[in-house]
């Protein structure tokens, strides 16, 4: 029955201190529908999830699964009636085989029979084309792969409704095609599916319906095939919010910086060593470096940003060497960086506004003989938040109290107000509201046409095409080549996501440079 | 049912309220701990909280107690802010006394006005020395300080133990195990005369209001601020970490020598094994207690130097044991990270999930 309702939230109210994470939400997802669930980040749509899941109850509403209304219990009862979920962060065991991490969700009944849960786990997996073997060790499989353990875990326990959370942010393009040829077989099959994302052109391409939220409430259903990813963006952002900037083309100025066989070999387990990295940025274009998460780009930008120390003459700005100076040493030399974790790093979660300015800005003057010029750093956080349009109570809140889009407007402005030479940015936009995309975007772009370069390190592919001159890839610690944003196409970038890409002597840069 | 949940936001109120709520249930368990103790607990709790500051000369007692104490404690300060668990403030203490003391030995020739300077010096450095070593060991091999400094603790007692009863023992002192008295120049002066009191408590209150100043105004006490809330950050920010904390080593081993070269040179006048009873560690309930504030440290150096005179008066007025000092100071610690809870977390009464509306 291809218009049964399988799960039907109404009215569905959740409260945490200090805000209202649902508002009277209202769900309904068919049986073998793709529905989407959409909304930026702080939307509500996690908690949302958490309580299909049964993670966390909610302070009001009512929940009706196959037309019975329910209390669920917790994650075991929601897995008992056929409600599977996979999670952004994976939650698997390294040291275990795939057959094990199974094992261990299912009842221990159905966990005691190996070899007849190993041919289970082969039957399913190659029923929807993703193929693993049971016995292998999930350290050796690859992101793509371990979320296929996770879809194939919820499978078995005969799941008819599977939530995904943000599937995708972790996939090369290639890999996504995969995913969603499994899904679509899927929901034919009768599955439900509740897909959370906030790619609006992966939406389209894949889900029957889409539920928009927006600060805890649903502010539209529709038909995500018909309607343009503009109307979808409306829907998540309001009327108010600019959906894009316009960047015009620029014209790159002189060399800047050059790395030159930058290799590092990491002491961290879970780390990625860099490979030979050679590159060159110019004063005035924006480079781009796309790549699955964990695949180096950590390493390069600490590697930028002086943290880690590469050899003096492996890194060169303005033709200085400085591969082994320290991050205060190149803050002096211009060099600001936006490092991927806003709190806890690019910013001081405990402390104020005005302390986080003094945190990267000591160089412009806010301090004197060792004293701190206190009204000098005041007035500089307080340029900071006006230019910048930084939504805080005040300059003294603390940096844990912003959203996360006004926290990286703050440390975007912070870096750009120093007028830095370069500016190297990890995900600058990464879980950050439109609105504060497009002013983030709009300020790297105006780095840019005053003359600096700027590397963007990202995920999303749609900012980089937007924003980059030049761009490229990295994977397992290897730089692909940068090349005109003109000359690469979707596909190719893929690809060299996924590592495919020649290998990039110093032959082949566009750069001569003498012989050690 | 009851349940801690998270505040949003940190309670300022909490925060000077905790200290206060603290001293209130260790008075009322005082009352309970004198009443299963069979004596009269009102009057127990007057012998060892009023009774010692009845006259002027406890007064200047207090001040006495409470100068190695603020000393301590404003150098621990510089490390706890900066998230480094030294507890070795006992063992800085210790060899501070110990190398004033052989200084003063030394120079007991000698009269200049330059002695006790000297003196007081050669506490600061030894001081500082031994506290840059658990330093060492931490930056250098990444070695616990909580576990490397209370062991220095114990090396830097042993070593003091040794020297009074050999190198340094006086040889006309009957086989006690003391030095020598020292001379007339290698003595602090009095602040007030006919009290025990030195201008050691001047050095407490000093150091005090310069660690407040360095945390409030310094670029410095910023950085050692972000090292402790926030390694990464530092190292983004470029911050030398290694250099900070030992720094921090340094500056709470030099401060806490100085307090155990003004012990020696102020109301002792020798080396002597009970040169502290436990300074060193009060101190770290005094920085706590004080909110690692300028204010907030001398009133509890004040409260603490205080449960020092209370016990002492209670051995003498009620025959109750010297431990009652460390039952109250370890009561009133425990108190306190207990409220400190209420900082970051606070009591809501929850209805079972059936209830069906939420609650405002």
């Amino acid at each position: 029955m291809a218009t049964a309702e399988r799960l039907r939230l109404e009215n569905i109210v959740k409260e945490y201190p200090g805000c209202r994470a649902n508002d009277g939400v209202h769900l309904s997802v068919q049986a073998g529908e793709i529905h989407a669930l959409l909304g930026e980040n702080g939307a509500g749509k996690s908690t949302l999830m958490k309580i299909i899941y049964g993670v966390i109850q909610p302070d009001a509403g009512t929940l009706t699964w196959n037309g019975h209304p329910l209390t669920l219990q917790g994650p075991a009862h929601a897995r008992e009636l056929g409600i599977g979920m996979v999670f952004q962060h994976f939650s698997l065991f390294e040291t275990l085989t795939v057959a094990e991490n199974i094992a261990l969700s299912l009842p221990a009944a159905q966990a005691r029979d190996r070899s007849k849960l190993d041919a289970r786990i082969r039957e399913v997996s190659e029923h929807y084309g993703m193929a693993l073997d049971p016995r292998r060790f999930v350290n050796t499989l690859s992101i793509g792969e371990r979320q296929r353990v996770e879809i194939v875990r919820c499978l078995i326990q005969d799941s008819s409704l599977l939530i995904l959370d943000e599937p995708t942010s972790v996939l090369t393009p290639q890999e996504v095609q995969v995913l969603f040829r499994t899904l679509r077989q899927l929901s034919q099959e009768g599955c439900s599916i509740l897909f959370i994302s906030h790619k609006l052109q992966e939406v389209r391409d894949l889900c029957h319906r889409a539920t928009v939220l927006r600060q805890g409430r649903v502010t539209g259903e529709c038909n995500p095939g018909e309607i343009t990813t503009d109307d979808i963006a409306r829907m998540m952002v309001g009327n108010e919010t600019p959906l894009s900037t316009q960047v015009d083309p620029s014209e790159p100025g002189e060399l800047l910086l050059q790395a030159d066989n930058l290799s590092y070999q990491t002491r961290d387990p879970f780390g990625t060593s860099l490979d030979n990295i050679s590159m060159t940025l110019r004063a005035g274009e924006i480079v781009g470096i796309a790549g699955v998460a964990g695949n180096g780009q950590d390493e390069l930008l600490r590697a930028l940003s002086g943290e880690i120390k590469v050899g003096n003459s492996n890194l060169q700005l303005n033709g200085m060497n400085i591969g082994d100076t320290g991050p205060a040493v190149r803050r002096n030399l211009g060099v600001a960086v936006v490092p991927e974790e806003r709190l806890g790093r690019g910013a001081v979660p405990s402390m104020s506004l005005v302390d986080n300015s003094l945190l990267t800005a000591y160089g412009q003057g806010l301090t004197g003989k060792g004293w701190v010029a206190l009204g000098k750093v005041r007035e500089y956080a307080s340029r900071v938040v006006e230019q910048f349009g930084v939504r805080t109570a005040s300059i003294d809140s603390q940096a844990t109290s912003l959203s996360g889009g006004n926290l990286q407007k703050f440390i975007i402005g912070r870096e750009a107000l120093q007028q830095p030479k370069l500016l190297v940015a990890s995900h600058p936009t990464w879980g950050v509201d439109v609105g504060s995309a497009v002013a983030i975007h709009e300020a790297l772009v105006k780095l840019r046409d005053d003359g600096a370069a700027v590397l963007l390190i990202s995920e999303d592919l749609d900012e980089l095409f937007q924003l980059c001159g030049r761009m490229g890839a990295i994977c397992a610690g290897k730089l692909s080549p940068l090349v005109p944003t003109g000359e690469l196409t979707i596909e190719k970038l893929g690809q060299w996501m996924a590592g495919d890409f020649p290998a990039t002597d110093t032959a082949t840069l566009e750069t001569h440079h003498a012989v050690a | 049912m009851l349940s801690l949940e998270r505040r949003a936001v940190d309670s300022r109120a909490m925060q000077w309220a905790s200290p206060l709520l603290a001293l209130l249930l260790t008075v009322i368990t005082g009352l309970f701990m004198f009443m299963a103790l069979g004596k009269d607990p009102v009057e127990g709790l007057t012998f060892f909280f009023l009774t010692p500051l009845s006259d002027s000369h406890g007064w200047a007692e207090l001040g006495l107690k409470m100068a190695p104490l603020l000393l301590c404690a404003a150098g621990l300060t510089v490390c706890y802010r900066a998230k480094i668990w030294n507890i070795g403030a006992e063992g800085h203490f210790l060899m501070g006394s110990l190398w004033a003391s052989v200084a003063a030995l030394q120079l007991s020739a000698q009269s200049g006005f330059w002695v006790l300077p000297v003196v007081l010096l050669a506490g600061i450095i030894a001081g500082a020395l031994w506290a840059l070593l658990a330093g060492v060991l931490k930056t250098q091999f990444h070695c616990n300080e909580i576990l490397t400094t209370i062991m220095l603790n114990y090396i830097a007692l042993n070593l003091l133990l040794y020297a009074v009863h050999g190198p340094l023992k006086d040889p006309y002192g009957f086989g006690f195990p003391q030095s020598e008295m020292f001379a007339a120049a290698a003595l602090l002066p009095k602040l007030i005369p006919d009290t025990r009191l030195h201008i050691g408590l001047l050095f407490g209150l000093l150091a005090a209001v310069a660690v407040g100043v360095l945390f409030a105004r310094t670029f410095i006490g910023f950085q050692l601020k972000v090292l402790g809330q926030d390694e990464r950050a530092a190292a983004f920010a470029g911050f030398p970490a290694k250099r900070l904390t030992l720094l921090a080593f340094i500056l709470a081993g030099g401060l806490a020598g100085l307090a155990g070269a003004s012990e020696v040179t102020g109301p002792l006048g020798q080396l002597v094994p009970q040169v502290s009873p436990g300074y060193g560690y009060t101190a770290i309930i005094v920085v706590f207690l004080g909110r690692m504030q300028a204010v907030g440290i001398i009133l509890a150096a004040a409260l603490l130097a205080l449960t020092f005179m209370g016990g002492e008066m209670l051995q003498i007025a009620m025959n109750l044991p010297k431990a009652i000092t460390g039952l109250f100071q370890g009561l009133l610690l425990f108190y306190l990270l207990t409220c400190d809870a209420f900082i970051h977390y606070r009591i809501r009464f929850r209805r079972a999930p059936a209830a069906s509306a939420g609650e405002a």
